[in-house]
């Protein structure tokens, strides 16, 4: 069999794990982004110190604990009492509930950037402090963070691949299956490595230019 | 809740030990490798920064591409994939090469960023008074690098040991790895995976509060 | 007697702009000259093309009989034109004071490094240097808590302390808000008593045609006109300079 028949056979392969990568690394993208969101108003605009208390400690959490073990945690240890998730949907959730603390942190510095004029000039003209965050605040930092969202996109997509350790059939999964009934171990990991970065390549374009580092 | 307390007080004897051993493997898997990448990255920034064109693209693309492709995939090219091809690592050294090489990517971006926010005119004011390039790089330079890049590379580091959990996935005994083997063994998959992340979150904490304390005001 | 420093021929290109179109002027020990001109006359590259900051595209510079920047034919690299840099101290626009370190580290640093000098030694030279720019107050001050006519007294200290055989200065004042430049100026002053030579770029009129010795008009990359300060300030003969003038003095 000639080398390229063999990549193209390892490529097909593995494509069919790509459906499910993109599906979690929109959901979970998705399910970060509004849990983020959410938490930056409350932490930012928020009055409750609780609340605020709150916050701080569920990103803390979320940011010195590794991804793995927060999926063990989900699909492993709560099937052990009684709630039984889906590989994929642990995933979503697992990725998810991270990334809120992450993106939590991207708005926040969104909104920490603007100049406090900005938020005087639309109470001085009649706004009211909920329509000043909707109409005035919250556009503009969402500008400033969108490159650091990107990277963190970009992220994300690399980091679906450890949902292979709880089963989720993505990329991952199919090249681990693939290696244990074919000795083409090298070419396969690389394969995985090629196709990854083509799925990246469309997000590192749009945040080339900004900062790296976005990850808790 | 006293059920769910009742096992970390059964077990707590047997736990603890082995939990301790494992938070040892990945401290020095996380520092060997951080170390690794700290002279890497370094090594990648001034290359970055060099006259010559195609050191530049060659670095730029590395970096690129390291940005692109997950860690799991470079950990299992290097583990299982290399002795495919005759080269063959031991579970630790293939993780600890294969997160300084992921991370070096990052830490050179960080530095080179933190080279570019010098101005020039501090390079400038350097040769005015008759420093040498290497003067003005060590003692005008490198020092306000550092004092920039430290919260950040602290940062880094954090992600590195969370992210030195996927060694587990190419049989390093690690924390999670030896998480796995006790939960097999004591059937109590939430009580142990729980204190695996209790153990991350005790070595990760003090470092996310030192990078926070050591951040310039104006990125707090 | 042969001059201090002597620029012949004088000339810079970016690519296919040039800014300095052949400049050639003497200066001698202890005089004071002030370059003038409108933006983007090239006074600013001129003054930085001395201590090859800007590496000139053609023309000789000699410091003190001294070639600048070129040895047995051959440009000098960075490292080799360190020790002819020593010899002329240079204050900026934005001051550019190493934040990292203390207000006096600022000023006994190249003591130690370039000069070799003791450490106790260099920190009394750095004493000394901030005592003439009024600045002894904050020796143990950050750069970052110094106000900017502040910060531009210690980078003079900081060229002082080199001991050069000549000063310059790249229109110090402009970065400064109107208030402090007087603060500036008065060291500036001082500093012209004792006799030191001087280039100096800058566009306060009226300060240059007080302290300098002799102007030079710079426009277009080309000395248009240069003469006793006073008597090309107050009577130039060229239209150009006459009308730069104009301009400048409403």
């Amino acid at each position: 069999m000639s080398g390229l028949s063999t990549f193209t056979m390892i490529l097909e392969g593995l494509l069919a794990g790509a459906g499910v990568t993109v599906a979690v690394t929109l959901a979970s993208l998705l399910l970060s982004v509004s849990l983020g969101f959410l938490l930056a108003i409350v932490r930012q605009f928020g009055k409750r110190r609780m609340l605020h208390a709150l916050i701080d400690a569920y990103c803390e959490i979320m940011r010195n604990i590794p991804a793995l073990t927060h999926l063990f945690i989900l699909y492993f240890g709560l099937a052990s009492i009684g709630f039984r998730l889906s590989s994929i949907s642990a995933a979503i959730l697992g990725l998810g509930l991270i990334g809120g603390a992450i993106t939590c942190d991207l708005f926040r510095a969104g909104f920490a950037a603007l100049p406090k004029g900005q938020a005087e000039a639309a109470l001085a003209v009649g706004f009211t402090p909920y329509r000043t965050i909707v109409d005035i605040l919250t556009p503009q930092a969402m500008r400033i963070a969108l490159p650091s969202l990107g990277n963190y996109a970009v992220q994300l997509l690399k980091d679906t691949s450890i949902v292979s350790a709880i089963a989720a059939p993505e990329i991952m999964f199919y090249a681990r299956s693939m290696v244990t009934s074919s000795f083409q171990t090298t070419l396969i990991y690389s394969t995985v490595a090629i196709l990854y970065l083509a799925l990246a390549l469309p997000l590192m374009r749009r945040s080339a230019c900004s900062k790296p580092g976005t990850r808790g | 809740m006293t059920n769910f307390i009742q096992p970390y007080a059964d077990y707590a004897g047997e736990w603890l030990p082995v939990l301790l051993e494992a938070m040892g493997t990945t401290a020095l898997l996380s520092v060997s490798a951080f170390a690794l990448s700290l002279v890497f990255g370094l090594l990648l920034a001034l290359c970055r920064n060099t006259r010559w064109r195609a050191l530049r693209r060659c670095v730029a693309l590395y970096v690129a591409a390291v940005r692109g492709v997950p860690l799991l995939a470079i950990l299992f090219l290097l583990y299982f994939g290399l002795p495919g091809i005759g080269v063959t690592f031991d579970a630790f050294t293939a993780a600890v090469i294969g997160l300084a090489l992921a991370f070096a990517a990052q830490v050179a971006e960080l530095l080179r960023a933190g080279l570019m926010a010098i101005p020039a005119g501090q390079r400038e004011a350097a040769f005015a008074v008759g420093f040498t390039p290497y003067q003005s790089f060590t003692l005008i330079v490198l020092p306000q690098v550092v004092r920039i890049s430290v919260a950040p590379l602290i940062v880094t580091f954090v992600s590195l040991l969370k992210d030195s959990s996927l060694a587990s996935l190419i049989t390093v005994d690690e924390l999670v790895l030896t998480g796995r083997a006790m939960a097999t063994e004591y059937f109590l998959p939430l009580h142990i995976y729980l204190a695996v992340g209790v153990c991350y979150f005790l070595i990760a904490w003090p470092f996310s509060l030192l990078s926070k304390r050591l951040a310039p005001p104006a990125a707090r | 007697m042969n001059p201090l420093l002597s620029v012949t021929g004088l000339t810079k290109s970016y690519g296919a702009v040039e800014v300095l179109k052949g400049i050639d002027f003497d200066v001698a020990a202890g005089e004071k000259i002030a370059l003038i001109g409108p933006s983007g006359s090239g006074k600013s590259t001129c003054l930085r093309c001395l201590n090859f900051l800007e590496k000139p595209s053609a023309g000789a510079i000699h410091l003190d009989g001294e070639r600048i920047g070129v040895r047995l034919g051959r440009p000098m690299s960075d490292r080799q034109l360190a020790p002819q840099r020593a010899e002329m101290g240079m204050v900026f626009q934005l001051f550019n004071l190493w934040p990292h370190l203390s207000v006096t580290e600022n000023v006994a640093i190249a003591a130690r490094k370039v000069r070799g000098l003791p450490a106790k030694e260099a920190q009394e030279l750095a004493l000394d240097m901030l005592a003439k720019v009024h600045m002894t107050h904050r020796a143990d001050a950050s750069p970052l808590e110094l106000s900017g006519g502040q910060q531009q007294r210690v980078a003079i200290a900081r060229a002082l302390a080199q001991k050069p055989k000549l000063m310059l200065f790249d229109e110090l004042t402009s970065a400064l808000d109107p208030e402090l430049v007087h603060e500036v100026l008065k060291v500036m002053e001082e500093l012209a008593a004792e006799g030191r030579t001087m280039l100096i770029v800058t566009h306060e009129i009226a300060f240059a045609r007080d302290i300098a010795d002799r102007v030079l008009f710079l426009d277009g990359g080309r000395i248009v006109e240069q003469g006793p300060a006073r008597a090309l300030i107050l009577s130039p003969r060229e239209p150009r300079t006459q009308a730069f003038l104009r301009q400048i003095r409403h």
